[in-house]
């Protein structure tokens, strides 16, 4: 089990609300970007970059490190603002994010930033480079990891189940996929209203279909969500999903769920309402005295 | 003594060549290794060589995951697919992240083994040219196959398309010829015309300036290996030395080598030219020598093409 202290656990609890509204900041100060997706997946990214993965940011290209890849390319924001925290770049860079000659990339780009293994953005595309990397640490004989955080929106991409077959034929265990169900996407199938249909249904049978052993997990309870990744290492000859339930905009009440909040600007009483819910107003000042000139 | 060889047994051989002298090549299989002849990998390299299925998005990815870790994979699949059904995958996780990723389109052009237009890949160069990054070798033989293989390997760093044909064909080089990437060759000297061609329709361009010595007319012939980055200087050179061009390939006129020295040509020394191949149809199948008669590739339609150009140009 997790060797997971309860000190820990809070600090990654703090430093999960604090990328949540670095993301905010990032994209009211960008005047574009996304929120309901890297608000989704903010608190896995940070078990995965601050307990999980195996990697030294003073030498991001370490070649034993650990390999993540965010095949849903566009919660990028998430990434760059846990990649900051974690000391890949400095955390004013976030305020670059989307600026002609950033680092800061709308979707990552593995030529400019350091911290990510492989560019991303075209949807469905994330696990079969992460195939060719667990194929090539098997051919080098290396222990590395590789870790594939997808959307569910994007299992509607043909692609995804061509990798799902191809990774089961190579019994990849050292290969683990994330999805990140929220259950919402762009726009996608709505019946009225707001109600829409969830992007994939019963992905777990789906995933067993395909020859994968699968996990499911509440993707906000970071400890249940880190045992859950364990319990992916430690699962032999297959390659796993982890099934991670999430909710889309988590973290802030008036952006959850709401399909709305995939690519929407908050005015500035929306970023300091949400900053508050989130506990980090002491940003606020911060951002709006340095940033936001 | 003329010799004869398929650019696909060549590519087989030198991938086993080139897998015993560096480990990290390796080669990705769309189910075709018995067309293509990555088949002798599985043969003499089990453990280079990956069977990725009929699913060539998933592939392309692989085979970018293993070039981020420092891997050489050659992509192996006809022509047809690796220039269409995988290209969004090209462009995002290869082209843009310049990976070296080799990606060998076997079966370009028209002369596919009877398979028909859906096999035919007439527009591999055009769309392969046109992306960043991307270095695009069309060989002529068998041998400059072997040798632009071993080039992709050892000087570049990016990623490349390598467009290979089916049947064998006659060789025009030997092992003396060494293949230099981005450079043209002068196969003959002549004054009147310039035929200019890329991979096979080189040699047929070599059989259309011994028709034309026939006549009368000496043309001087330029091979194009490299489409991009494309010998600019030699083709300039051939238009200033002949004022009119005509160029050869098996492929769609749109975009190909014929769009290519069109473009290079309308920018440096504008001369009259005519381009011969594939006049923006589709094919059919049917043998190599029906194809390539009906769809106006033979020696005799290059050669026809330079006299009517030849004679405009004097008047």
């Amino acid at each position: 089990m997790s060797d997971l202290s309860p000190q820990l656990l809070s600090d990654l609890k703090e430093l999960a609300a604090r990328v949540r509204a670095r993301v905010l900041i990032a994209v009211h100060h960008a005047k574009g970007g996304h929120i309901g997706g890297p608000l989704s997946c903010a608190d896995m990214l940070v078990a995965f970059y601050f307990h999980i993965l195996n990697i030294d940011p003073t030498n991001p290209d370490w070649e034993d490190r650990d390999r993540f890849i965010l095949s849903k390319g566009h919660s990028t924001i998430a990434l760059y603002a846990v990649l900051a925290e974690r000391g890949f770049f400095p955390i004013e860079e976030l305020l670059t994010f989307d600026a002609i000659d950033s680092r800061m990339q709308g979707h990552p780009d593995m030529t400019k930033t350091p911290g990510i293994d492989m560019s991303s953005g075209s949807l469905g595309q994330g696990i079969s480079p992460g195939i060719g990397m667990a194929i090539g640490a098997r051919m080098l004989g290396k222990d590395f990891h590789t870790y594939v955080l997808m959307g569910d929106g994007e299992s509607q991409e043909g692609q995804v189940w061509e990798a799902a077959f191809v990774a089961a034929r190579y019994s990849l265990d050292n290969l683990t996929a994330i999805l990140d169900y929220n259950g919402l996407q762009q726009f996608g199938w709505q019946e009225s209203g707001m109600h829409m249909l969830t992007p994939i249904e019963h992905p777990a049978k789906k995933w067993q279909a395909f020859g994968w052993n699968t996990i499911e997990v509440d993707g906000h309870d970071i400890a249940a969500f880190i045992g859950a990744v364990e319990q992916a290492k430690a699962h032999k000859g297959q390659p796993t999903v982890i099934i991670a339930h999430t909710v889309k905009g988590k973290g802030v009440s008036f952006m959850e769920d709401d399909y709305l909040w995939h690519a929407q600007v908050p005015t500035e009483e929306q970023l300091s309402a949400a900053l508050t819910e989130l506990g980090e107003e002491k940003l606020a000042p911060e951002y709006l005295i340095g940033g936001a000139q | 003594m003329t010799s004869s060889k398929s650019q696909r047994v060549a590519f087989g051989e030198t991938l086993n060549e080139l897998i015993e002298k560096n480990p990290r090549v390796v080669v990705l299989d769309g189910d075709l290794a018995n067309s293509t002849r990555a088949d002798f990998v599985a043969k003499a390299h089990p453990d280079h060589f990956l069977e990725m299925g009929i699913a060539e998005q998933n592939m392309m990815g692989v085979a970018a995951g293993l070039a981020s870790l420092g891997f050489i994979p050659f992509i192996s699949t006809f022509a047809a697919f690796a220039a269409k059904r995988d290209l969004d995958q090209v462009r995002v996780v290869v082209a843009q992240p310049n990976l070296r990723v080799i990606i060998t389109g076997a079966y370009s052009g028209i002369q596919t083994g009877k398979t028909g237009k859906t096999h035919h890949a007439v527009q591999d160069i055009s769309v392969f040219r046109a992306m960043p990054n991307m270095t695009v070798v069309a060989p002529a033989d068998a041998v400059e196959v072997r040798q632009a293989m071993i080039a992709l390997v050892n000087n570049l760093d990016g990623p490349a398309y390598l467009r290979l044909t089916r049947d064998p064909f006659k060789t025009i080089f030997d092992d003396s010829y060494q293949f230099e990437l981005g450079k043209a060759v002068v196969l003959r000297e002549g004054d009147d015309i310039a035929l200019i061609g890329t991979g096979e329709q080189s040699i047929r361009c070599l059989d259309a300036a011994e028709m034309l010595a026939e006549d009368g007319y000496q043309a001087y012939v330029l091979h194009v290996p490299t489409l991009k980055p494309v010998d600019v200087e030699a083709i300039v050179a051939a238009a200033k030395r002949t004022g009119c061009v005509v160029t050869a390939e098996d492929h769609t006129i749109i975009g190909g080598l014929g769009g290519c020295v069109a473009e290079v040509l309308g920018e440096h020394f504008p001369v009259p030219i005519k381009r011969v191949g594939l006049q923006d149809v589709y094919g059919e199948s049917a043998p190599n020598e029906h194809l390539i008669e009906k769809y106006g590739l033979t020696p005799r339609h290059i050669a026809q093409a330079a006299r009517e150009l030849f004679e405009k140009v004097k008047e």
